[in-house]
């Protein structure tokens, strides 16, 4: 166990490394680095005096190696943009993103789940066939035309609730959250209903495969056979089981939730850190497109680590192939 | 061809045909694209206005609701956004540069990713093993995010979104190539061909790939759909296309701040002509994974 951690360790260390060297390619040698740089109304003399301080007349090699060095100290530069470090920036805003994809997924669960069981349950159903063909579609909406046909909707033609932004905000362990207040939970209902749609198919689907495959299984028969009710064979023998997969799987979806946070939070202005990377990108404040590249790098490296470890902790063989 | 009628075996073509078109919704899709794709190929003949020419266009029908008339006479079927361009005609030359990137990156796409698929499949060992770390990276990251990344750094443009894309999805193609590939090369065909001595180039393309391809052409339906989708959405967030190109996207992106005045059609129509042909294309692409997939053979 302890080899298999050391050897997945390093991986995640290499590929770490080879994200930071292309992202160091992508912006010190594609771009021009005096210009990503330095503000540009510094004067020629300025330039070639802050060329020198930031090392920018030393071979690449050694320019990666600073930047690594920087890097590894938590220092990825300062934004153009609010003169503020590019850490800071995007720390900031992680709560709201996280609070977002977090409230993304309950909803996904909370709608997903009683509507793959009712799918599962009652395969030929009309209303199973419909809730099929509805999950067929959330795989293939446009997430953002949705988002902005909901801010219509609700926001526009009927009034009920606020289009974009997040809100009143209460503290909590010294940072803010919507989900805290009245307001704030209406600000954040409508992005994170956009955002779930596609974990609503997902969680359907799982759901009702888990159900359909588990009513098949010996004790769910001798449960039944024992006279037990219906509602209890569902809820204990069935619920039970299928619950492992949705949840391992929705796991795997936090990161992807969060990357794709993006375009949810750009739609609904929610001030996050999707919109700050896009709101970045538009004006070229290249510290901070940086500084969230690494840290999202590092967040799914880090997702991907758990969900290897945690799988090598439930299941024997993955251990045993690692060996090999 | 010949003009013998005597009963004929049935070729596997035939026999795909018929069974694609068993299905009414697999049909159904087939028909709403080939009309989608004559639109797109016809716009320039049969939109109601050039939405390209300024000289038509008239800023006093700026905004205009769905069915009313403009100033010259024209009726704007689908109302007109705030340059007052007719959307009807707006939406058509943007399918054009929606469907262009779409098939064009899918298609490079599966080129790259059938060769390296190929390639890690016939050659093996440590070629193998590099390609195939590489596709795990690229799947363990999502699309959107290793797009956005790509775009930080190159800026917007159709070839810019169209690499993005690649970048995206040929591993999809490199998986399920190499996977099919692996159980091809163990073949006869295989081996005799090897024992012509014939050059590994052509053993991979004249012999493997052939054989590879049902669900290479499956996985390039569906990332179709996926590539058209990823494409509006990157133009939404104003990094895809520029604006001399209106994509799909970008269309519905624009109608985005007059939305909250109650503009609606602006952004609508642009989305519905975005969704049906995802949804035509997913349905055609099921159909495919069906027909195609050996396993549901009788």
């Amino acid at each position: 166990m302890a080899l298999y951690l050391i050897r997945r360790l390093m991986q995640s260390g290499f590929v770490l490394i080879a994200m930071s060297l292309l992202v160091f390619l992508g912006v010190y040698a594609v771009g021009d680095p005096v210009e990503i740089l330095i503000s540009p109304d510094a004067d020629q003399e300025e330039r070639e005096r802050a060329v020198r301080a930031l090392g920018l007349d030393l071979p690449l090699w050694h320019q990666y190696l600073v930047f690594l060095g920087r890097a590894l100290q938590g220092d990825l530069g300062r934004s153009f943009v609010f003169n503020e470090p590019a850490i800071q920036l995007i720390l900031q805003r992680m709560p709201a993103t996280l609070e977002l994809a977090f409230g993304a997924m309950f909803i996904s669960v909370l709608i997903g789940l009683p509507l793959g069981l009712y799918a599962g349950l009652r395969p030929d159903g009309r209303l199973s066939k419909t809730i099929m063909a509805g999950s067929i579609l959330g795989f293939s909406l446009p997430s953002f035309w949705v988002g902005l046909m909901l801010i219509m909707l609700f926001a526009v033609q009927l009034g009920w609730l606020p289009s974009t932004g997040r809100g009143e905000t209460a503290m909590l362990f010294g940072i803010r959250w919507s989900f805290l207040t009245g307001d704030g939970l209406a600000h954040i209902l409508l992005p994170a209903i956009n955002l779930s749609l596609f974990k609503i198919s997902l969680v359907i689907r799982l759901t009702r495969a888990g159900v359909r495959e588990t009513m098949l299984m010996d004790y769910v028969k001798f449960a039944r056979a024992k006279g037990l009710t219906p509602f209890r064979v569902t809820f204990v023998h069935v619920f039970k089981n299928i619950m492992i997969p949705v949840v391992t799987v929705l796991g795997l979806e936090l990161g992807g939730t969060i990357a794709f946070s993006v375009v949810t939070e750009s739609v609904f202005a929610w001030p996050g850190m999707g919109k700050l990377i896009i709101d970045s990108i538009n004006v070229l404040d290249r510290p901070v497109i940086v500084a969230y590249l690494m840290m999202i790098v590092l967040m799914f490296i880090v997702i991907n680590l758990l969900v290897d470890l945690v799988y090598t902790l439930l299941d024997p063989r993955v251990r045993l192939e690692g060996k090999a | 061809m010949s003009a013998t009628t005597a009963p004929r075996v049935e070729t596997p073509f035939q026999r795909f045909v018929s069974e694609f078109f068993a299905s009414k919704l697999a049909v159904v899709g087939l028909v709403v694209i080939s009309a989608i794709i004559l639109v797109a190929v016809l716009a320039p003949w049969i939109a109601p206005q050039d939405p390209y020419d300024l000289a038509v266009l008239d800023i006093m029908d700026g905004r205009l609701e769905p069915g009313s008339q403009g100033g010259s006479g024209i009726t704007y079927w689908l109302g007109t956004d705030d340059q007052g361009r007719d959307m009807l005609s707006g939406i058509m030359y943007g399918l054009r540069i929606s469907l262009l990137v779409g098939v064009g990156s899918a298609v490079l796409a599966a080129a790259v990713g059938a060769t390296l698929g190929l390639l890690a499949a016939y050659v093996g060992g440590k070629t193998d093993t590099v390609i195939m770390r590489l596709v795990d990276l690229q799947l363990s990251f999502p699309a959107i995010l290793a797009a956005l990344m790509i775009l930080a750094f190159l800026g917007k443009g159709i070839m810019n979104v169209v690499f993005a894309i690649v970048v995206v999805e040929w591993a999809y193609y490199a998986r399920t190539v190499r996977g099919n590939a692996l159980v091809e090369r163990q073949r006869e065909y295989i081996e005799a061909a090897r024992c012509l001595a014939l050059p590994p180039r052509r053993i991979l393309f004249g012999h493997l790939l052939p054989n590879c391809l049902p669900p290479l052409i499956v996985v390039a339906t569906m990332q179709i759909a996926r590539a058209i989708a990823l494409e509006a959405t990157l133009s939404f967030l104003g990094l895809g296309v520029p604006i001399t190109e209106p994509s799909l996207g970008l269309l519905i992106s624009n109608g985005y701040e007059y939305m909250l005045s109650g503009k609606y059609w602006i952004s609508f129509y642009p989305g519905i002509a975005l969704l049906v042909t995802i949804v035509a294309i997913n349905l055609v692409g099921d159909q495919l994974r069906d027909v195609l997939n050996p396993r549901l053979k009788k």
